[in-house]
């Protein structure tokens, strides 16, 4: 009966979009607090780490702080996350029967990762009130770990998806020979991981010194905000350059492994030397529209010779390539683009502040700081999208087509509308809470914190010590 | 044991460690929903239970990531059919653990009308999670899901076995809640509420077990494996269940406090593994097997020896955390 019905009401084709934009959505929701997870609390340490060391309150207040609103990102974190998990399964339930025992371990490291990680931000969160000095500190050490280990460990998941080995398929398509470590390393997460945690600390970091740099706009240029904007920002800041060498090993390695994704990226309609590098445009047949083209660069930047031979679509089935190339070539673009900007915005914050030892005083830095949380937030979901728009009609890279892989189950379009509602409202209810922990200090509560009492009590206590 | 049958007890320990933690919450969700007709005494029970919920609600959600990843790195070829079949409880299920996550998370952020607001979605959702898990589990053993591919999405679970266990789930864990919070009462000196919790816990117990007896008779009729399993070799089990829980019961209607926790616990642990042993061999009774359902060998390795990490790890880090907060580090 299901499968009648599958066939007659529900096409795949039709079924198809509807997952991918499910999982998509909920992947590029999800992805933005899992960056927050990944870096806030390291942010949050070094603030703490300076507050204790130079026995400075403001930079305490402020690593409090933001670890309350770090308790709140965490749970819709976590919500979203197991949401992810078994989005897996629902959406994609051949794709999980035929390869989760050679990806799984991933995850099933992954799991050990938050354990870690939901157990100590509770002991951090409740133990400022208690633990004395620099044992408070320490609790906060295996949530970063935690933190490198979880991204780790999914980002290798998705690696493997590009990149797939550590298994042989046998006459018959059944999977044989599984070897899980070889899954976990495989080529693409050597520069997928590291790109992805820079990332995480580029997203939190210029996120967090964004809303400073708003205050400072706003005229309270005072210690606190200098400070609130200083750490988190130095943090992306040097992330940045770092990622712009970890983003241009990654390109040659998908130019190496994943051609037709490559061929998406730069939109190269026929395999040859000599290629152009086009700057924003339209990807036509007839190659890029309305672009700006550098003569040779692409090939240069391939293999650092202009005579390199860069494949094209003309060398690639046509139901083997990616679907919107312009798409691609956008978000790579963005990618690129935004990435060179925040480069140049760390170089000026670096200048000053190597020379001057301040802050730069130009009201255009403090504009731009404003603006850059949300670049780097549109830089990580174009480098999504390349990633995962440039793998189709792959789930798995040459072994398993994404429709092979597809549920027959029905309304996903409906699940999809109510996802997309329900998120909309966590996420503006998020902002809510961020809003009231950013104002108040003393008497606001958070999901593992203790109640209003204890905290002023607390407090109390501080400005005694 | 064989490779796939450690894994199937890693995995059934999971859903053990998942059903008594997670279930408390859930459980304590259950009993603040009820709350709400019991004006005065009802507004402080909902603090206690916002206060228990504390440091660890995390944490013990995490054992369900555990068990889906197990699952299905473990079992990928019952993870497949039991996804395709299954689709609607499931989606509910997480529905719930979308809402009340962040209903709770929210309930201690916001006050007023807001944090009513946020604390009525957590109160609600969490009757849902627990009951469609049951549905999960009873279409399971109802033989609805079939090992070749998608079953009935509706029939499957709509259907008397399957509803009565997610009914069971819902009170055991609400049961297990109200054990734990007579303690936790008892332990702040709260005596009002440790009558108030102890009273709520009485009533579940008698309407659980009233549940479970139907259930038998149930799963006599539709799921004949299973229950001939639970009367023969997981006997014993099933008679510890009923003396911990007799026995619990007894402590409840006498005021006891000592000792009870582990005797509520003890009862539902032990239907758990009756379960399990009334399962075995199978993941899916009749038709798929541990051994058919099992995925490659070195990702059974591979599981194993994650969860030993995962004890040398996990294990010294709850005991700290709770360590921690025994000594009132945590306040
Ligand atoms: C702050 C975010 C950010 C910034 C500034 C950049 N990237 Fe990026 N990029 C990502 C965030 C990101 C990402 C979201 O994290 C991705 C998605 C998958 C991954 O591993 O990283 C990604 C993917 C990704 C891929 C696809 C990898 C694959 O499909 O296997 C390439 C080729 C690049 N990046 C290249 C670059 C280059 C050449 C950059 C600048 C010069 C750059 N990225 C800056
Ligand atoms: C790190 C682990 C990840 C895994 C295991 C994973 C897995 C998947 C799967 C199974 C699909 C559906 C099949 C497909 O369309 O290829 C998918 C699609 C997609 N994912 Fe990922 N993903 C991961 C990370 C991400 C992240 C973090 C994003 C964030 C923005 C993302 C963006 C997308 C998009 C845009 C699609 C849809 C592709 C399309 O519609 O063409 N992915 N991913
Ligand atoms: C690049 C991609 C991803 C990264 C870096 C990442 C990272 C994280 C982090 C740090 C958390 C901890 C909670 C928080 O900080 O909010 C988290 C939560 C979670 N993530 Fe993701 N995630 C990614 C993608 C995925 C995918 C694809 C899945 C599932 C298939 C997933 C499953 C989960 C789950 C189940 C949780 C909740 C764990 C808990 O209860 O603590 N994540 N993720």
């Amino acid at each position: 009966m299901s499968e009648f019905a599958s066939a007659t009401l529900v096409p795949v084709a039709d079924n198809l979009l509807a997952a991918r934009n499910l999982m998509a959505f909920s992947l590029g929701f999800h992805i933005i607090l899992a960056c927050i997870g990944v870096a806030l609390p390291a942010v949050m340490l070094v603030a703490e780490y300076r507050g204790r060391k130079h026995n400075d309150p403001v930079s305490l207040d402020l690593a409090r702080k933001w670890s309350k609103a770090a308790a709140v990102l965490f749970a819709v974190g976590a919500v979203t996350g197991t949401a992810l998990s078994f989005e897996l399964g629902l959406l994609w339930p051949k794709f999980m029967e035929q390869w989760g025992d050679v990806f799984g371990t991933g995850f099933a490291i992954e799991g050990i990762f938050f354990f870690t990680e939901a157990i100590f931000i509770a002991i951090y969160i409740y133990g400022w009130n208690r633990l004395e000095g620099w044992k408070h500190f320490w609790t906060g050490v295996p949530i970063v770990i935690a933190g490198i280990g979880g991204a780790f460990s999914v980002v290798a998941v998705n690696s493997w998806m590009n990149q797939p080995e550590g298994f042989t398929l046998a006459a018959d398509g059944s999977v044989v020979d599984v070897a899980p470590l070889d899954a976990l390393f495989n080529p693409a997460t050597v520069y997928e991981f590291p790109h992805m945690l820079l990332a995480a600390y580029m997203v939190c970091g210029f996120g967090l010194a964004s809303v400073y740099a708003v205050g400072w706009l706003k005229g309270r240029r005072t210690r606190r905000t200098a400070v609130g904007f200083a750490i988190p920002f130095a943090i992306a800041a040097i992330a940045t350059p770092i990622q712009l060498f970890v983003g241009d090993v990654a390109a040659r390695g998908v130019a190496d492994h994943q051609p037709a994704k490559f061929a998406g990226m730069e939109c190269i309609q026929e395999t040859g030397p000599n290629q152009t590098e086009w700057v924003g445009g339209i990807c036509t047949d007839d190659g890029v529209k309305l672009g700006i083209g550098i003569p040779g660069l692409d090939s240069f930047l391939v293999g650092f010779n202009t005579d390199t031979v860069v494949t094209g679509f003309n060398d690639i089935p046509d139901d083997q390539q990616p679907p919107a190339p312009t798409l691609l070539h956008l978000s790579f673009d963005a990618m690129v683009g935004i990435g060179t900007g925040l480069l140049g915005l760390a170089a000026w914050f670096a200048w000053v502040g190597i020379r001057h030892r301040r802050l730069p005083t130009s009201v255009w830095f403090w504009r731009a700081a404003a603006l850059s949380g949300v670049g780097a937030v549109v830089a990580m979901e174009a480098g999504w999208i390349v990633t995962e728009v440039g793998r189709q009609p792959w789930i798995v890279q040459g072994f398993m087509r994404t429709e092979d892989a597809v549920t027959q189950a029905q309304g996903i379009w409906f699940v999809f509308a109510g996802t997309v509602l329900l998120y909309a409202a966590l996420a503006v209810i998020s902002f809510k809470a961020l809003k009231i922990i950013a104002r108040q200090s003393s008497d606001v509560t958070v999901p593992y914190g203790p109640g209003p009492a204890e905290q002023s009590e607390r407090s109390e206590e501080e400005g005694t010590r | 044991m064989s490779k796939p049958e450690v894994a199937a007890a890693i995995l059934w320990l999971g859903a053990t460690l998942y059903a008594v933690f997670g279930g408390a919450d859930f459980g304590a969700g259950i009993l603040s929903l009820f709350s709400r007709r019991d004006a005065e005494v009802g507004a402080r029970a909902r603090r206690r239970i916002q206060h228990s919920l504390g440091p660890v609600w995390e944490a013990n959600h995490v054992w369900l990531i555990f068990c889906l990843v197990v699952l299905w790195t473990a079992f990928p070829k019952a993870f497949g059919p039991l996804m395709e079949t299954l689709y609607v409880p499931l989606t509910l299920a997480l529905i719930g653990i979308i809402l009340r996550g962040s209903g709770f998370a929210f309930g201690h952020t916001f006050s007023g009308a807001g944090r009513e607001r946020a604390e009525e979605v957590f109160a609600a959702s969490s009757l849902m999670t627990p009951f469609f898990m049951g549905c999960v589990v009873g279409a399971i053993a109802d033989g609805a899901v079939p090992a070749s591919g998608p079953g009935e999405p509706f029939s499957s679970w709509l259907a008397p076995l399957p509803l009565l266990v997610g009914a069971l789930f819902v009170t055991s864990s609400a049961y297990i809640a109200a054990v734990f919070l007579t303690d936790d009462a008892g332990r702040a000196g709260e005596t009002e509420l440790v009558d108030y919790f102890r009273r709520k816990a009485i009533g579940v117990a008698i309407v659980a077990g009233a549940l479970a007896l139907v259930g038998l008779v149930v799963l006599r009729a539709e799921a004949r494996f299973v229950f001939d399993g639970l009367v023969g070799e997981a006997l014993p089990l099933m008679i510890a269940s009923l003396l911990l829980g007799g026995l619990a019961l007894v402590g409840l209607l006498r005021g006891a406090r000592r000792g009870l926790r582990p005797l509520a616990v003890g009862a539902v642990v032990a239907v758990i593994w009756g379960w399990a042993i009334a399962q075995h061999p199978y993941l899916f009774p009749t038709s798929l097997t541990i051994d058919a359902g099992a995925g490659a060998g070195a990702a059974l390795s591979a599981v194993i020896i994650v969860f030993g990490a995962a004890l040398l790890t996990v294990i010294p880090s709850l005991a700290f955390l709770y360590w921690l907060s025994q000594r009132q580090l945590l306040e």
